[in-house]
């Protein structure tokens, strides 16, 4: 019997398998024409008669109205919070402030297809990930919380833990509405009142939270929310009725509020930028460490501020590892964020595509290699391929700055002290990946590198419980966990 | 290191190691490699979120059944009831005729001969057969070697084979090597299966080594289970394998096949399985050449599937014969 004979007839040819679209539901969510501002409980215009549009990312299609706070605004919005605290938030029993967290973590639960909707909408994130980590994360903090408010005794012992007073809190444009469970929760559980200004153009998410508030009949002007540009920011900060002022965003604003706040005695927690190591060492679980590089650097378009955007591989397995990597790129799919087999979203923004633009440009005139995986990107909206740069200098612009989307820069090194000196040399520190079969390794490299967080075998792992922040120019203070209650405590010992 | 250096070098100054210590030099020392069991589910649990629709959704459905190996290995089996199967086998649906025939039939060797009369000679429809005491494998390699020799004498296109788990376990790595290079020959021209029974080998360590060595030793396809215990095929543990064939395809060219076998009842889970596997290895190996689904109840849940997608609605289990 022959070979051919024993096969049978001839075999198909394999299948050409694509995946249908799988849109999720966009008339779960109906935006309103125009949001005012949410002041002292209640939905008013702007004094400033100024509006701006928000639109969406994936299709530069308008979604909704603005206002646009000025300084008149920003003022008025401090002063209900003031009064709110002052009229009861703050010696309301802790139980009580344990009930109204409760609630809307529990809103945030019950509305959760709809505000993830919103989110993918509005920031241009893929729906997989604001259903799966963005809300179900915020809820958490919200819960996570509500747990300490009457607890804040025993998380401080005899040190006597009082409120603030009134928080002003500016929140980024990646994670809208986990940025702002990040900072209001906390807020709320110690007894603080917020003023809280959400990113230009991810402002929507922020503005159904105010009513996600009235749901939970929280207190007028415990929550207080006021939309803008960067002059709504910095009229904030400015604002001589703050007690503390809590900041996510970039270093160079972070900077310029460090220095509006000096001499001011207000505490102030900056969370910022930054270019975080993953090192890749050669006993890994490469296949492992492989998703743990795409998770870390393409993870929301890259669009996180403790994004492994450095990779660095020791020299002994780059060579597979990146092969593995390039295979694993043409496997993304990139396209509408609202599709529910979406891996990489809309950039959030004109102004951030330009950015991640001309940082590739410079990457390409250093010299350094260049890779994308073929696909098609929708020709409307801002879209950025995953890219990955190999053989990238230490020195070159995009192993030292900041991109803040979907690119990846490859470097190599060949001890576990060079790793950690190559690491080291940056001047942000907040997160780090160490990739490694040995556990006395993780050890050893996580007591010296200097990150807020350093992540083993795994990377953009986010819990309530654990604190978050940075080293050196990533900022100061830390948020989640007992240690982001003190931001928001005064201590009477 | 001076002893060291005298025993890599001979008298005649020529580099000689040790017997069994040969190291090769290029390009690389063989890389097992580790799994991270943590890191590993959370991707096979992430790919099964995959949503798959209509006319794809369809499309799957019907790859399931042509990678169907129909199966039935009870103590109680019958001409009868393998008769009964290998009916089933090609003509699943006998109310819709575009409904395509399974890949093959598996048996015990006993029951080759029935399925053989049954199917005829023309093969569209193959018999697989599992051989060397299974399912535990705990039996001399004299034994095992005349089980596959009856089953391929009596017709088996295809040979299911077990490792000697007790081997790999007590880390006889190089016995369960050659075993399955033994095996492999006696089946020749018999397309050769080599079950790990990953349930019993207790980390995605173990299940990566013994896919490795299987391939090394000449499988054609690898398969997770006998279906015996439990726990059988996993999403995760097919992944971890389907990561090891990518690895020899990658150092080799060789594509080796995969065959999840057991606990896979329904279409949902097959489809997650066809993601991992279009994700991990891609379009080659989205054949019966190179993936089969080992099941016995799985195929009447896809055919439900597939009445549903085309009249929109599901019909009672009653519409579709139990085999």
């Amino acid at each position: 019997m022959s070979e051919i004979e024993h096969r049978g007839p001839a075999a198909p040819a394999p299948l050409e398998w694509e995946y249908a679209p799988a849109p999720e539901a966009r008339d779960i969510v109906s935006f309103r024409e125009r949001y005012g501002l949410y002041i002292g409980g209640e939905v008013v215009d702007p004094r400033s008669g100024d509006w701006f549009t928000t639109s969406s990312p994936a299709d530069e299609s308008p979604l909704a109205e603005v206002a646009q706070a000025s300084g008149e605004d920003v003022g008025l919005a401090v002063d209900a919070a003031r009064a709110a605290y002052e009229d009861g938030w703050s010696s309301l029993r802790p139980a009580e402030r344990a009930k109204y967290l409760f609630r809307i973590a529990r809103i945030l639960q019950e509305r959760s297809r709809e505000l993830a909707v919103a989110e993918s909408l509005d920031g241009g994130k893929p729906i997989k990930e604001s259903r799966d980590v963005d809300l179900p994360l915020a809820a958490a903090h919200f819960f996570y919380h509500a747990g300490w408010a009457d607890k804040l005794e025993y998380a401080f012992p005899n040190r006597n833990p009082r409120p603030l007073g009134v928080a002003g809190q500016i929140i980024p444009w990646n994670f809208p509405l986990l940025m702002l469970a990040w900072k209001v929760a906390p807020a709320l559980a110690c007894g603080n009142t917020v003023v809280l200004k959400p990113a230009e153009t991810t402002p929507l998410t922020a503005l159904m939270f105010a009513d996600v508030c009235r749901q939970a009949e929280l207190p007028a002007g415990v929550v207080n929310i006021v939309t803008g540009d960067g002059s709504t920011g910095a009229e904030l900060v400015r604002n001589e009725g703050l007690d503390k002022v809590a900041f996510t965003g970039s270093t160079e604003v972070g900077k310029a509020i460090q220095r509006e706040l000096a001499g001011r005695g207000i505490p102030l927690t900056l969370e910022l930028g930054g270019k975080a190591a993953n090192i890749v060492f050669d006993d890994c679980a490469l296949d492992q460490a492989v998703e743990g590089i795409v998770n870390g650097i393409y993870f929301n378009q890259g669009h996180v501020c403790c994004a492994g955007s450095r990779l660095l591989v020791q020299e002994s397995i780059a060579e597979p590892l990146i092969g593995k990597l390039k295979r694993r790129l043409q496997t993304l799919r990139v396209g509408d964020p609202l599709d529910k087999n979406t891996d990489v979203g809309a950039i959030n923004s004109r102004a951030q595509l330009e950015k991640i633009r001309e940082l590739v440009a410079s990457g390409e005139a250093d010299g350094a290699e260049i890779y994308q995986p073929p696909c098609v990107l929708p020709e409307r909206g801002y879209w950025f391929a995953p890219t990955v740069f190999v053989n990238v200098a230490q020195s070159s612009r995009i192993a030292t700055e900041e991109i803040f989307g979907p690119v990846l820069s490859v470097l190599t090194f060949r001890t576990p002290d060079e790793a950690v000196e190559k690491a080291n040399n940056t001047p942000y520190g907040l997160s780090a990946g160490v990739w490694t079969e040995k556990g006395s390794r993780i050890l050893w490299m996580a007591s010296r590198l200097r990150a807020g967080v350093v992540w083993a075998n795994t990377f953009n792992r986010f819990d309530p419980a654990s604190p978050f922040g940075g080293y050196k120019e990533s900022g100061f203070g830390r948020e989640g966990g007992r240690h982001g209650l003190e931001a928001y405590l005064r201590f009477d010992e | 290191m001076p002893a060291l250096a005298s025993r890599l070098k001979g008298m005649d100054g020529t580099a000689t190691l040790t017997r069994g210590f040969e190291l090769p030099l290029e390009p690389r020392l063989p890389r097992i490699g580790a799994v991270d069991a943590v890191a590993l589910e959370a991707r096979a649990a992430d790919l099964a979120k995959r949503s798959i629709k209509r006319e794809s959704k369809l499309a799957a459905l019907d790859l399931i059944i042509r990678m169907t190996d129909l199966t039935t290995l009870e103590g109680a089996d019958t001409p009868g009831k393998v008769a009964a199967l290998c009916q089933k086998a090609v003509r699943p649906d006998p109310l819709d005729p575009s409904v395509p025939s399974v890949a093959a039939v598996c048996v015990y060797p006993n029951l080759v001969p029935v399925a053989r009369e049954r199917l005829g000679p023309d093969r569209s429809v193959r018999i697989a057969s599992v051989a060397t005491a299974f399912p535990s494998g705990q039996s001399p390699i004299e034994v095992k070697l005349a089980d596959v020799r009856a089953a391929v004498e009596m017709g088996a296109d295809e040979v299911d084979m077990v490792i000697d788990r007790g081997a790999f376990l007590s880390g006889r790595y190089a016995k369960m090597y050659d075993e399955i290079v033994k095996v492999k020959e006696a089946a020749a021209p018999a397309h050769l299966k080599v079950i790990l029974e990953t349930g019993e080998l207790g980390t995605y360590d173990n299940v990566r080594r013994a896919s490795l060595l299987a391939m090394a030793a000449g499988a054609d396809f690898i398969k997770t289970s006998t279906g015996k215990i439990s726990p059988a095929s996993t999403l995760p543990v097919t992944l971890c394998m389907l990561e090891a064939i990518r690895d020899v395809e990658a150092e080799t060219g060789r594509q080796v096949g995969m065959k999840p076998a057991g606990g896979i009842r329904h279409a949902k889970l097959a489809i997650q399985h066809l993601c991992v596997l279009s994700e991990t290895l891609g379009r080659d190996w989205l054949t019966p050449e190179r993936f089969r689904f080992g099941a016995s109840s799985l195929v009447n849940d896809v055919l439900m599937q597939i009445r549903k997608q085309k009249t929109g609605a599901y019909q009672s289990p009653d519409y579709f014969t139990v085999d």
